[in-house]
C-alpha cells in the first residue's frame, strides 16, 4: 500500500515554519538564568515535530539536524544540562538554519549542507563535553563502544494500523548510533501459517542491540510515539568485553534479519528524494480558519437562503397588498449580504501579530549589532488585518523599526547622560480605528533633529536654501526620495532609499503614514491600512457623463470654484490659490479628453486630493453619493490605465473607473490639447 | 477554457479536419472566427469610456461581475463607422493568452450563419504589406460561392505595444 506522501508536503513544511516561530518566540522569551520547564518543553516538542515529521517525509537532512537540536534541547529539558544564554543563540541560529533547510526543500531543491553541518560541529561538540555533573561517571563517557542498549521491541497486533512503520524508527536508531554499532533481529516464531495471515497485523517482534554508549532519552524519544501500541524493553549492555563478544557473534545470524530492515530503509530516501524533485512547489498559499468563523458562516448562508425563499413565495403570488412585506424581505436580504460580506472578509483577516511575531528577533540581534540596549513592546496583536495588506506591510514596518533602532534610539552612554532609562523602548501598537487600521511604532529615543535634517535637505537640494519650514514640515521632508540624515551608511540604514519607500509602498495600499517627533523625547510614526484591498471607500464624482470614483481616503476637501480661480502658468497648467499655498489643478475632463471644446464656464467642483505627500486640486462636473465599492481588474482582460487603478460596478450594473491619484499626480504634464473620441474614431 | 484545449488538440493533430466557424457581417462582407473562441452573443449596450485609449476600443462593460473591454471591429478594420442601434451585436470571445483567459467582446452589424470548415479548403490571404490589418486574417475560404474572411482570434485580441505607445503619446501630446 503506496500511499503518496507529497500530498502532505505543503501542510508539512507550514507546520514546520509555524513549529519554527513557536520555537523561535519561546527561545527570546525564555531568560537562560531562570528556565521555566514549560518553555524548554514547548520548544522541544516543536523540535520533535519538525524531526519527525522530516523523517516520516524523508527529508533527511532536515532530520539529521532537527535530531542533535533535540539531543541538546532534551538533556536540558531532563534536567542534565543548565540552559545557557550560548546555547540560546546556537538554538536560535539552528532555527534560521531549519527555516532555510524547509524553504529550499519546498522549492524542490536540495538544502546547502555546509550551514547545517557547521552548527551541528558546534552542537556534538557541546553534547561531546558532558554536562558537568555527570563527569564523574568517567567509563560512560570513555569510548564509543563502551556500554549500549538492548531494546525488545514488541509491537501490539494493531501497530501498524495506527499508521507506525517500525522500519522507520529502527532506521533513526541506526542513524542515532551509526550503522556499525546497530544490529536488529527480527524474532518470526510468531507468524502465522500463511493462510492465516493478516497483512495488516505485526506479528513480528525485534530485538536491537546498540552498542554505542547514547542517552536512553535519545532512544525513547524514536520510540515515544509508539509508546502505546507496543511493549518496549530497554536493557543496558553490560562493559566493554560483554559488548565485544555479543557483537562478534551475532554478525553471521543478522545476516538473514538485517538485509530485510536494510535494503527498505536505504531505498527509501533515495526515491523520496526524486519524489520531490520532480514535484515542482505547489506554493498554493493557504489560510487557516477558526472553526467559529466558518460555521458563522455557514449560518448566515442558511439565512440567506431562508430570506432566498421567502422573497422567491412573495414574487409568486405578489399583489400590492404585500408590498410592506417585500419591504421588510428586502431589508432582511440587505442585512444578509451585509453580513455575509463581513463574514467573507474576515475569514482574510489575521491577527497582526503574524507580522509582529518577527520583532523580538529583529529587535534582540539589532540591538546586539548596535550595541544598544532596546526593550520591544507590542501592543494590539490580535486586532485582524486582511492577509493580502498584512504581507504587504510587513517590510515597511521593519524598515521603520530598523530606522528607530538606528537613528532613533540614542547609545547608552547619551541615554544615561540625558537622564533617560538606559534601556530604550520601541513600541508597536495596532488597533482599529473606524474602517481602518492604525499602526503606531513609537520609540522613546532622542526624535527628529530638525536642524540636521532641514541642513541636510538644502545639501541635498530638495528644499532651497532660505526656506522657513514648521517643525512639522521639516518632519514631511524625510519622506523625500534620496533623503537620509545618517552621517555613514551602515547595512542597517543610511542609504536614503529608505522612507520614501515606505512611504509608497503604503499608499499603493491606499494607506498614509505620518510622522510625529519631539526632540529628547522621541518619535511616532502612525500608518494608517484600509482593512481590506477587496473594497474600497468612495467618492463617486461625475465628469461629462461619466462617473468615476476618488478613494475617499485620499481626498482633503471638496470645494465649489469659480473657473476664474484659477491661474494659468505655463502654458495650459492651471495653479489655484488655496488659502496660503498655490495648489496645481488637474482638470479630469481634459486629462482624459472628454470634452471637446473648453466651454466649462459655469460653477465647478474641486476635489483636493493628497497622493505622495502633495495636493493636487482635481476639476470635476459633480459631486454624487459616497458608497463602498468592490475593486475589480481591470488589467485582467484589458491593460494598465494610466490614471485609472480599477473598476468597480455600481448599483445599476454599469462600470466605473477608480481614480489612481498618484499617477495623476505624477502625470501633471502641461496637456495642451487632447484628440478627442471622435476625432480618434474619424 | 476545456473547449479551448480541446480546439488546440484538434489543431495540433496531423488530421485537423475541419473547424466550425461562426460567421458575422460587417460592411457587406462575411468574417468568420473560431465558434469555440465564442462565449457568448450579446446586444449592444452603452460601455464605460475608457480614457485615452484608442478609437476602436468603446469601453468596459459588466459581464456579470468581469470588466470586459469592448471593441468595435469597424474601426479597428478602419471600416466606416456605421453607428449602434437596437440590433448591433458584440460577440463576446475568450482566449487563453498569457496571463490567463481574457475575454473581449467585439462589436459587429449582425450575426450570419454557422459553417463547418474543412482545413484544407482554407486560402492563405494574399501578401497585403501596405495593409496592417492582414495580421489578423487567418486565411480566406469559399463557402457557396462566397467569400468568408476567416479570422485569427488571438491576433486580433492582442493589444500589441503599438496601441500601448500610442496611448502614451496620446496622455503627452
Amino acid at each position: 500500500m503506496s500511499v503518496d506522501l507529497s500530498q502532505f508536503h505543503q501542510v508539512f513544511f507550514e507546520e514546520s515554519f509555524e513549529g519554527l516561530d513557536v520555537m523561535e518566540s519561546e527561545l527570546l522569551e525564555m531568560d537562560p538564568a531562570d528556565v521555566d520547564d514549560e518553555t524548554v518543553n514547548n520548544i522541544f516538542r516543536a523540535a520533535h515535530s519538525i524531526k519527525g515529521g522530516a523523517g516520516t517525509f524523508g527529508f533527511m537532512p532536515i532530520s539529521e539536524f532537527t535530531h542533535v537540536v533535540e539531543t541538546l534541547l532534551d538533556e536540558i529539558r531532563g534536567g542534565k544540562r543548565e540552559m545557557q544564554a550560548e546555547y540560546v543563540d546556537l538554538f536560535l541560529q539552528s532555527v534560521d538554519c531549519i527555516r532555510g533547510m524547509l524553504t529550499d526543500m519546498q522549492g524542490g531543491n536540495e538544502p546547502e549542507s555546509a550551514r547545517p553541518a557547521e552548527l551541528r560541529g558546534q552542537f556534538e561538540r557541546i553534547l561531546g563535553m558532558e554536562p558537568a555533573e555527570r563527569s564523574e561517571v568517567p567509563e560512560e563517557t570513555a569510548g564509543d563502544d563502551a556500554g549500549g542498549w538492548l531494546i525488545n521491541v514488541k509491537p501490539h497486533p494493531g501497530l501498524l494500523m495506527t499508521g507506525n512503520e517500525p522500519f522507520r524508527m529502527f532506521r533513526e536508531v541506526r542513524d542515532l548510533v551509526g550503522e556499525e554499532h546497530f544490529f536488529a533481529e527480527a524474532d518470526v516464531s510468531q507468524v502465522p501459517e500463511f493462510t492465516s495471515l493478516s497483512p495488516e497485523e505485526c506479528v513480528l517482534t525485534w530485538t536491537l542491540r546498540v552498542t554505542k554508549n547514547v542517552p536512553l532519552d535519545d532512544i525513547k524519544v524514536i520510540f515515544e510515539w509508539v509508546e502505546d501500541d507496543c511493549d518496549l524493553e530497554y536493557l543496558p549492555l553490560g562493559g566493554d568485553t560483554d559488548v565485544a563478544s555479543v557483537s562478534e557473534e551475532p554478525e553471521p545470524e543478522l545476516a538473514s534479519a538485517a538485509p530485510v530492515i536494510a535494503t527498505p530503509a536505504k531505498a527509501a530516501p533515495a526515491d523520496k528524494a526524486q519524489k520531490t524533485q520532480k514535484k515542482p512547489s505547489a506554493e498554493g498559499s493557504s489560510i487557516r480558519v477558526s472553526i467559529d468563523k466558518v460555521d458563522s458562516l455557514i449560518n448566515m448562508v442558511g439565512e440567506l437562503v431562508i430570506t432566498q425563499s421567502m422573497l422567491g413565495q412573495l414574487g409568486q403570488e405578489f399583489d400590492l397588498s404585500r408590498l410592506a412585506k417585500l419591504r421588510e424581505g428586502l431589508s432582511q436580504l440587505e442585512q444578509n449580504t451585509r453580513e455575509l460580506q463581513e463574514s467573507v472578509m474576515k475569514i482574510r483577516m489575521m491577527p497582526i501579530s503574524f507580522a509582529f511575531s518577527r520583532f523580538p528577533r529583529l529587535v534582540r540581534d539589532l540591538g546586539n549589532q548596535l550595541g544598544k540596549k532596546v526593550l520591544l513592546e507590542t501592543i494590539g496583536e490580535q486586532t485582524e488585518l486582511d492577509k493580502t495588506v498584512m504581507e504587504k506591510i510587513s517590510d515597511p514596518l521593519v524598515h521603520l523599526v530598523r530606522n528607530s533602532m538606528d537613528h532613533g534610539l540614542e547609545t547608552t552612554e547619551k541615554r544615561i547622560a540625558a537622564g533617560k532609562s538606559e534601556e530604550g523602548t520601541i513600541t508597536l501598537n495596532a488597533y482599529h480605528q473606524g474602517g481602518n487600521i492604525v499602526i503606531e511604532i513609537a520609540d522613546d529615543g532622542a526624535g527628529l533633529n530638525e536642524d540636521k535634517i532641514l541642513q541636510k535637505a538644502v545639501e541635498k537640494g530638495l528644499v532651497p536654501e532660505s526656506t522657513h519650514l514648521t517643525p512639522e514640515e521639516i518632519h514631511q521632508l524625510i519622506f523625500l526620495p534620496g533623503f537620509s540624515t545618517a552621517d555613514a551608511v551602515s547595512d542597517i540604514s543610511g542609504r536614503g532609499v529608505g522612507m520614501d519607500v515606505v512611504r509608497r509602498n503604503i499608499q499603493a495600499l491606499n494607506g498614509t503614514i505620518e510622522v510625529k517627533s519631539h526632540r529628547g523625547v522621541g518619535s511616532t510614526f502612525t500608518i494608517r491600512l484600509p482593512l481590506t484591498l477587496a473594497i474600497l471607500d468612495g467618492q463617486l464624482v461625475k465628469v461629462c457623463n461619466e462617473t468615476y470614483i476618488f478613494p475617499l481616503v485620499s481626498i482633503v476637501e471638496s470645494i465649489q470654484i469659480q473657473p476664474s480661480a484659477l491661474n494659468h502658468v505655463t502654458g495650459s497648467q492651471y495653479v489655484m490659490q488655496l488659502r496660503d499655498e498655490y495648489i496645481p489643478i488637474v482638470r479630469l475632463d481634459t486629462i482624459f479628453g472628454l470634452r471637446e471644446k473648453d466651454d466649462h464656464n459655469e460653477e465647478m467642483m474641486l476635489v483636493v486630493v493628497e497622493g505622495d505627500n502633495e495636493k493636487i486640486g482635481i476639476v470635476v462636473d459633480d459631486l454624487l453619493g459616497q458608497q463602498q465599492v468592490v475593486i475589480k481588474s481591470l488589467e485582467q482582460n484589458y491593460r494598465k490605465v494610466s490614471g485609472i487603478s480599477g473598476a468597480t460596478i455600481l448599483g445599476d450594473g454599469t462600470v466605473a473607473l477608480i481614480i489612481d491619484i498618484s499617477s495623476i499626480g505624477r502625470n501633471i504634464v502641461p496637456v495642451k490639447r487632447h484628440q478627442t473620441r471622435s476625432e480618434r474614431a474619424a | 477554457m476545456e473547449e479551448l484545449k480541446n480546439e488546440n488538440v484538434v489543431l495540433s493533430g496531423d488530421q485537423a479536419g475541419e473547424q466550425q466557424y461562426l460567421t458575422f457581417i460587417m460592411s457587406g462582407e462575411e468574417y468568420g472566427v473560431d465558434i469555440l473562441a465564442v462565449q457568448e452573443i450579446r446586444g449592444w449596450e452603452e460601455p464605460t469610456l475608457i480614457p485615452n485609449s484608442p478609437g476602436y476600443i468603446r469601453g468596459v462593460i459588466n459581464l456579470r461581475g468581469t470588466i470586459v473591454p469592448i471593441m468595435d471591429l469597424r474601426l479597428r478594420f478602419g471600416l466606416r463607422e456605421a453607428g449602434y442601434t437596437a440590433t448591433t451585436v458584440v460577440i463576446i470571445l475568450k482566449f487563453d493568452g498569457n496571463n490567463g483567459e481574457r475575454v473581449m467582446g467585439i462589436v459587429v452589424d449582425a450575426v450570419s450563419d454557422v459553417y463547418t470548415i474543412a482545413d484544407e479548403d482554407t486560402r492563405k490571404p494574399p501578401e497585403l504589406t501596405e495593409d496592417d490589418n492582414s495580421d489578423f486574417i487567418k486565411g480566406l475560404v469559399n463557402v457557396n460561392e462566397k467569400m468568408v474572411i476567416l479570422l485569427d482570434v488571438e491576433e486580433l485580441l492582442r493589444l500589441n505595444t503599438d496601441f500601448v505607445q500610442e496611448s502614451f503619446t496620446q496622455s503627452e501630446q
